[in-house]
């Protein structure tokens, strides 16, 4: 026994799902290098520990060893941060295992391992971040919204056709994909208790959320290909393939917002004599609408910024098209696509803005997801239990 | 308005396991009967037969009658949605709608089944409705309120209020107390005694006690043993019940020796 | 008596059929949308099997086309898999049971960030950033670990190989894994993690006894939807990748094998006639393998809350 079972509750609320885990608890007399503060007051039963100041020190000197290493070897300092966390994974765990124990020594090593798997994790969201914002930052100007690619070389031009594209694009997906997603949630969730449909509905919209983003385009292109001949390019083509990737996700996230309404809800309508649909329509809808408007919102997130499927069938183009039923369809991940991989020359403007539309798609991806928590947290049931 | 409910022979089952088996009982009209009986011993599903409200839960069907004014309410022409409008029901726990102002609650039955009904008119139901459940006074300058805003005991008359809004024969109340404290649960139980001169009323009751002050007829049910069906011992006066009763097993539950 | 033991089925309204039938015929178009997949791909794929060589880049018969790619796919995926799956273990470890409470949620926000960059931002940085950075590295690893055949070079000068794509890949499959394992590795009954820590278990042997064989089936899930989304993932890989299509393991040299996926994208748009039947026919293979792959992985979650249940 290496120290005091002094347990504080823990709140376990780490994830945004609805879903709520028991309460767990957490034991500070675990060996935490790298924390100092609180580990001071742990009794010791005769066991030697190592200081609290232990990681710090090994940390400082190591830092300081892959420093010195690089500066007279003239490594980059992606080349000393890996030789830092090299040596302290090697030098804390070794005094560990001197003075302490090799349990406790493994126990330092994985603690170590496991942060340090997390600070690469943080790495490229930082330096994707920082690429797309230092290069897109400068490009975006009121031209470069308001303007579309009509007649455009090298200087000039703009994203307001992808814009377009892409609102209506996306638009239309969300048109087909919340009645048919909303309507199978509500079958699941109120009629399909227990039977062998819903279950196999379940199953297979779990496996649909696999499919792969250009198979759904090849599938809209082989079925409008049908009607309207080979070669066939349309942004109607792009939303059926961004609503079959779209219906999974909608019916996932409304089933779980349908399951959290309270079956006291229903018995109090059924008992005032109103019939099960208009249960559903106006009291079960209504209690769960904030988060299905969360979860839509997350699915629109999820397929605005899609790009393969909308390349095989949407097609590509340097005009405005407002037409969903005629005529290639200019979006902007296929915006961003081509003026990078095909920027014309000079090169410079084309990835340009490349750039500053990928910084466009990001905004709005992020404000989706900002708005949809927003929304679910303001008006999360209180009936939720 | 109120009537009263003749059942005879009724066995209830979910799928093939049979829950209440062979009730036959008299509920009269304009008074107040308690079902009182050990955890699992059928009461709460018997109640909820005598609206069809354990329909929904699938598998689940009666044999036998339940005849109310002369209708069985079984009959194969029945729709169990409009019994349910003739005879209402308070749950264990209040259920406001949660998405409803405390103005709309009260008018849920007709607004669920998109009933028009003029402003002065719906206005009258509400004030009549929330003055018999004893809860105008405290909620008359907050009717755009939610209801969830309200406390336990108030929204539960909120939701007896709801309940009696729709004009219904019967009230059914499945434990309406169980989840209150004891004030509020004082202050249902004086509102039952004033309901009664209007409704017929059947109230399922963990607390002997509450069946003793509000009732004028008793019912007993029991098991007789594990994964047996429940069925009724004895069903009379509730003095009686309390005082002398016909059967060993009720005296043994009522002087608290099981259950 | 008799007459009435028959079950009697309570009589529906109208409005009660028309919308239970109109929510089962939602469902059911799911199912229809899911089998026209297939059916679709199949129709628009069936004619490249009578393709002639020179439509199918060269290749003798559809067979000899496609399987170069499925294998460029398989280790394009297989690869991120064996670089996410350990960090994406770290991460949710981090915000289940190492970093303070208050820490956790902030930091799984950040993590569903990474999932929410569209991919083609992703590819945009894998191309004019990862690829730029690795190519010293490439460098280093053909000088130093060539006798090595994965390292054999010649290192590319680009970086664009097809280990920069499985990095790439992998920071994109990387918060799919965390997200899943996080939620299991949350649900790890505190009774039988206490029961451990009482026993003078350190916090990695608490997590080897209780956490871990509790979260198992829930990994192989994670690691398998993961896989799935690795296998289809398609511009990523193909604005990173320089393709040549060829069958090799050296992952640092300027001749890469391709993926399905990327294969479609690049060449479909300018593809005609029975070129795009061979490319459709390519997505009916990747489809079939995703859908395996994503079946299995279902398979293994639903049978252990079965025995769980």
């Amino acid at each position: 026994m290496t120290g005091p079972l002094k347990s504080t509750p823990r709140a376990t609320e780490a994830t945004p799902m609805p879903r709520t885990t028991s309460a767990q608890t957490r034991f500070p007399q675990a060996p935490r290098p790298e924390r100092g503060a609180g580990t001071g007051r742990h009794l010791s039963f005769g066991q030697p520990h190592l200081p609290w100041w232990a990681g710090w020190l090994v940390a400082a000197v190591s830092a300081a060893a892959a420093a010195l290493l690089s500066l007279t070897l003239g490594w980059n300092i992606a080349g000393g941060a890996v030789v830092a966390v090299v040596l302290f994974a090697i030098a804390l765990p070794t005094w560990s295992v001197l003075v302490e124990s090799s349990r406790a020594a493994k126990d330092r090593l994985v603690t170590t391992l496991v942060w340090a798997a997390f600070a690469i994790a943080l790495v490229p969201l930082v330096s994707l971040m920082y690429t797309v914002l230092a290069n897109g930052l400068g490009v975006i100007n009121g031209q470069f919204l308001t303007y579309s690619m009509r007649n455009v070389i090298g200087q000039g031009g703009g994203i307001y056709h992808a814009i377009i594209g892409t609102v209506l694009i996306t638009l239309a997906a969300t048109l087909i994909s919340v009645p048919v997603g909303l309507l199978s949630a509500i079958y699941l969730v109120e009629y399909g208790v227990r039977n062998r449909t819903a279950r196999t509905i379940t199953f297979l919209v779990d496996v649909m959320t696999g499919i792969p983003s250009i198979v759904a385009g090849l599938f809209a292109y082989a079925l409008f290909a049908l009607f309207f001949g080979q070669g066939v390019r349309m942004g109607f083509g792009g939303a059926v393939a961004l609503s079959l990737l779209m219906i999974p996700i909608v019916v996932r996230s409304c089933e779980e917002m349908l399951k959290l309404v309270p079956g006291d809800l229903r018995e109090a309508s059924y008992a005032l004599g109103v019939p099960k649909w208009r249960t559903i329509v106006k009291v079960v809808l209504p209690t769960a609408l904030p988060g299905i408007i969360t979860g839509v919102t997350l699915a629109i997130a999820r397929v605005i910024g899609e790009t393969a499927p909308l390349l095989v069938i949407a097609g590509s183009t340097d005009s405005v098209n407002t037409n969903l039923f005629a005529e290639r369809m200019m979006t902007l991940p296929v915006f961003i696509y081509y003026s990078f991989t095909q920027p014309g020359v000079p090169a410079q403007f084309g990835q340009d803005r490349a750039w500053g539309a990928a910084l466009v798609l990001i905004v709005i991806v992020m404000a989706l997801n900002l708005v949809a928590r927003a929304i679910g947290r303001t008006f999360s049931p209180k009936t939720a239990r | 308005m109120a009537k009263s409910i003749d059942v005879s022979d009724l066995n209830i089952y979910y799928g093939d396991f049979l829950a209440v088996e062979g009730v036959t009982m008299t509920i009269p009209s304009r008074s107040v009967t308690a079902l009182i009986g050990p955890s699992g011993c059928g009461k709460s599903t018997f109640l909820r037969s005598l609206n069809r409200m354990h329909e929904v839960i699938p598998g689940a069907r009666v044999e036998g009658k339940i005849v109310i004014d002369g209708q069985d309410l079984y009959g194969s022409e029945v729709d169990p949605v409009e019994v349910r409008r003739q005879i209402g029901m308070v749950f264990q726990r209040p259920n406001p709608f949660p998405t409803m102002s405390i103005y709309d609650n009260v008018l849920a039955g007709s607004r669920l089944n998109s009933k028009r009904l003029p402003k002065d008119r719906a206005d009258e139901i509400v004030e009549r409705s929330l003055t018999s459940a004893n809860l105008w006074v405290e909620v008359k300058d907050r009717l755009n309120k939610p209801g969830q805003g309200l406390s336990g005991g108030q929204q539960q008359r909120l939701c007896i209020a709801r309940a009696i809004a729709v004009e219904p024969q019967v009230l059914l109340m499945d434990e309406p107390c169980s989840a209150l404290d004891p004030i509020s649960t004082s202050a249902i139980e004086d509102l039952i005694h004033e309901l009664k001169s209007d409704y017929t009323i059947v109230i399922v009751t963990h607390n002997m006690q509450q069946a003793a002050r509000v009732s004028e007829d008793t019912a007993f049910f029991n098991l007789a043993g594990a994964g047996k069906p429940g069925n009724l011992v004895e069903m009379n006066p509730t003095r009686k019940i309390f005082s002398n009763p016909e059967e060993k097993a009720t005296e043994a539950y009522i002087s608290g020796r099981f259950g | 008596m008799s007459a009435s033991t028959a079950v009697r089925k309570p009589r529906q309204r109208v409005g009660d059929r028309v919308f239970s039938n109109l929510t089962r015929l939602a469902g059911l178009a799911i199912l229809v949308a899911l089998a026209a997949v297939a059916i679709f791909l199949t129709l628009q794929g069936l004619p490249a099997f009578s393709a002639p060589s020179d439509k199918l880049g060269g290749a003798a018969n559809l067979a000899t086309y496609v399987l170069p790619l499925v294998f460029g796919t398989l280790l394009a995926a297989v690869l991120a898999l064996l670089i996410a799956t350990p960090l994406a273990l770290g991460v949710a470890l981090v915000i289940s049971h190492y970093a303070p409470p208050r820490l956790a949620r902030p930091l799984g926000y950040l993590v569903d960030l990474l999932a929410a960059v569209p991919s083609v931002v992703y590819g945009l940085w894998g191309l004019a950033f990862v690829s730029v950075r690795l190519t010293p590295a490439y460098a280093w690893l053909e000088q130093h670990l060539g006798w090595i055949p994965l390292f054999g070079g010649p290192a590319s000068t680009t970086g664009r190989t097809i280990l920069t794509a499985s990095i790439v890949l992998a920071i994109m499959v990387m918060p799919i894994i965390t997200a899943i394992t996080r939620e299991i590795f949350l649900q790890t009954p505190t009774l039988n993690e206490e029961a451990a820590l009482a026993l003078g278990a350190t916090r990695w042997e608490m997590i080897r006894l209780a956490v871990l064989p509790y979260a198992r089936s829930g990994i192989v899930s994670a690691v398998m939807l993961g896989l799935g989304r690795a296998l289809g993932e398609t511009m990523a890989v193909a604005m990173v990748l320089s393709a040549s299509g060829v069958v090799t393991f050296d992952l640092i040299s300027n001749t890469n094998p391709s993926t399905i996926a990327a294969n479609i994208a690049l060449k479909f748009p300018d593809s005609t006639g029975v070129a795009v039947n061979a490319l459709v026919a390519s997505g009916l293979v990747l489809f079939v393998i995703t859908f395996v792959v994503n079946f299995a992985a279902r398979w293994v979650v639903a049978r252990s809350e079965r025995t769980q249940a």
